[in-house]
């Protein structure tokens, strides 16, 4: 079985469409370590790739005015119980253009795994990208995670991303991402994660609301159990008039886990409002009572609504 | 034998439970029967019904609360919706990521959301698939939640205030759940502050000072209740001085 093969497997098992990668009106790139398994591009995108001396370059390029109706897959892993894997990637969506990734992340025997994105994010004016990340995880915890953001958002652009890794073991992460938004751009960043064991979360996001009339919400949804923590650092700036950003943070914390929100709001012009919300502890007494009067045990009720919360 | 039997029921909030809440109340309901509590604000109407649910830090200092002949006051809460009794709350809380279609059928899997939903004048097609979080109105919440305790189908429901909120053109629909629930069998313990909702009920009691003043029919108690004067503290501890 060759080592596409297996990453296309891992990628099914975790849920991935596998027909997706095999479809020609689809775009894609598959890498496994440092390996490029497959790339294509389709009408209206460019995908340039290669590999580099540890993991792969790549640079996606959607053309001016290109509504991709399709979205474009990223399927990267390391199969191996041990690697590092870095990968650079040069996005750009041109003018008024549109795109979806899909990136699915596949670590299932991790015992001392390093992953490393280094991503700019270039998004035209009135261009719209939502990027879905979500990361597969094995039971072992030896992985450590490292993504890194930079995305500038044009004139009435659109960025939207989520980033999940509730399944399996988190081990380290490190979560960086910065996204500044031009006039009458609007961000949405959601990160939701389940640490257990010694997993260690950091997650700092932050959005630099630079234009008038931009929009900003930095969303993070954690749960830690055992051992794990979990520190948030969700940050905004308002800098321009009618800039409008929201900080919403939410950790639910059971046996002996730790967590800390650090939600930094700066505004620098009297027209600009930013607002945050940060909530911590256990599961909410009262959200408990109510499910347990629908006859749930406590422990079920802990389940449904920490799933609910990672949703 | 009634179904629900408390009795002679003390329970105290503040430091030490030293501030009286509930002084000896009794109260009794039947299987099947609608029994409406009435009472100004703070007489203890709620914290009768989280006594009966059994919720964290609501256990009477004295007193017995019987469910079907069985002494349940050490039971928690699930073991107590295990045996038949549930409740609607009054302010219902909200859930990220569960959605309505997944709320009515926590607890029992071979409901029809459908129908549940039908019942409290909501749109299946509309709210099945909304979340129960913070983009449902007041309004709205409050019906799911009476959705969700009929697709339960109790032997005992409190809802506790199920008007309030609901607008005033939808308060039939209140009034279809309640005799919904008396057609199955099960018996409502339901507080409220409006006439004509008490006014369905099989029997009223009113509340005052943590016991029960006066109890009979709905009209009955409604009048006393206008009437301003508790016979029992003779206004001397009463909440309508």
């Amino acid at each position: 079985m060759s080592e596409l093969d297996d990453l296309l497997k891992a990628f099914g098992e975790a849920g991935g469409n596998r027909g997706a990668l095999a479809d020609a009106g689809t775009a894609h790139l598959a890498a496994s370590g440092h390996s490029l398994l497959s790339s294509h591009g389709v009408e209206g995108i460019a995908v340039d790739a290669r590999e580099t001396r540890k993991g792969i370059s790549a640079r996606l390029t959607v053309h001016e005015g290109v509504k991709l109706e399709k979205p474009v897959h990223l399927c990267f892993g390391v199969l191996h119980k041990k690697g590092t894997q870095e990968i650079k990637m040069d996005v750009k969506l041109e003018k008024n253009s549109s795109a979806t990734f899909l990136a699915h992340c596949i670590f299932p025997n991790a015992e001392k795994v390093r992953h490393i994105m280094d991503a700019v994010v270039d998004i035209g004016e009135g261009a719209e990208m939502r990027y879905s990340e979500t990361h597969y995880h094995g039971l072992y915890g030896g992985i450590e995670v490292v993504p890194k953001l930079i995305v500038k958002v044009g004139k009435n652009g659109r960025y939207v991303t989520d980033f999940t890794l509730t399944t399996g073991r988190v081990g380290k992460l490190a979560i960086d991402y910065v996204v500044e938004a031009g006039e009458g751009a609007v961000v949405e960043l959601t990160a939701r994660v389940f640490g257990h064991g010694n997993d260690e979360i950091i997650i700092q996001e932050k959005v630099v609301l630079a234009g008038e009339n931009a929009r900003g919400l930095v969303k993070a949804r954690v749960a830690v159990e055992d051992e794990a923590t979990a520190e948030i650092r969700g940050i905004t700036e308002g800098n321009a008039a009618g800039a409008r950003g929201h900080v919403d943070c939410m950790e639910i914390v059971k046996d002996h886990a730790v967590a800390k929100a650090i939600p930094m709001v700066q505004v620098n012009n009297p027209l600009a409002k930013v607002t945050h919300e940060a909530a911590i502890g256990s599961v909410d007494k009262r959200q408990m009572e109510t499910l347990m009067a629908h006859g749930l045990s406590p422990e079920e009720a802990v389940d449904v609504i920490v799933k609910g919360v990672l949703r | 034998m009634p179904l629900l039997e408390v009795k002679n029921i003390v329970f105290g909030a503040g430091s030490e439970r030293k501030t009286p809440i509930l002084s000896g109340l009794s109260l009794s309901l039947e299987q099947g029967e609608v029994h409406a509590l009435l009472g100004t604000n703070g007489t203890g109407k709620s914290t009768l019904a989280y006594l009966v649910m059994g919720c964290e830090g609501y256990a009477p200092s004295s007193g017995e609360i019987r469910f079907d002949s069985v002494v349940i006051n050490g039971l928690p809460v699930h073991e107590r919706a295990r045996l038949g009794i549930t409740m609607a709350w009054q302010e219902p809380v909200r859930f990220e990521g569960i959605s309505v279609r997944d709320y009515l059928t926590i607890g029992k899997k071979n409901v029809d959301p459908v129908s549940s939903l039908q019942m409290v004048g909501l749109s299946p097609e509309l709210c099945l698939d909304r979340m129960v979080d913070k983009c449902l109105s007041g309004g709205e919440r409050k019906r799911i939640e009476l959705a969700s305790v009929l697709a339960l189908g109790p032997r005992l429901a409190i809802l506790d205030e199920p008007d309030s909120g609901i607008d005033m053109l939808s308060i039939h629909d209140v009034i279809n759940v309640i005799n919904a629930f008396r057609k199955n069998g099960t018996a409502v313990l339901l507080i409220t502050h409006r006439e004509e909702i008490a006014g369905i009920a099989d029997r009223a009691s009113q509340l005052c000072y943590g016991k029960i003043i006066c109890s009979g029919t709905p009209e009955k108690v409604a009048e006393h209740y206008k009437m301003k004067h508790c016979q029992t503290c003779d206004r001397v501890e009463c909440h309508y001085v």
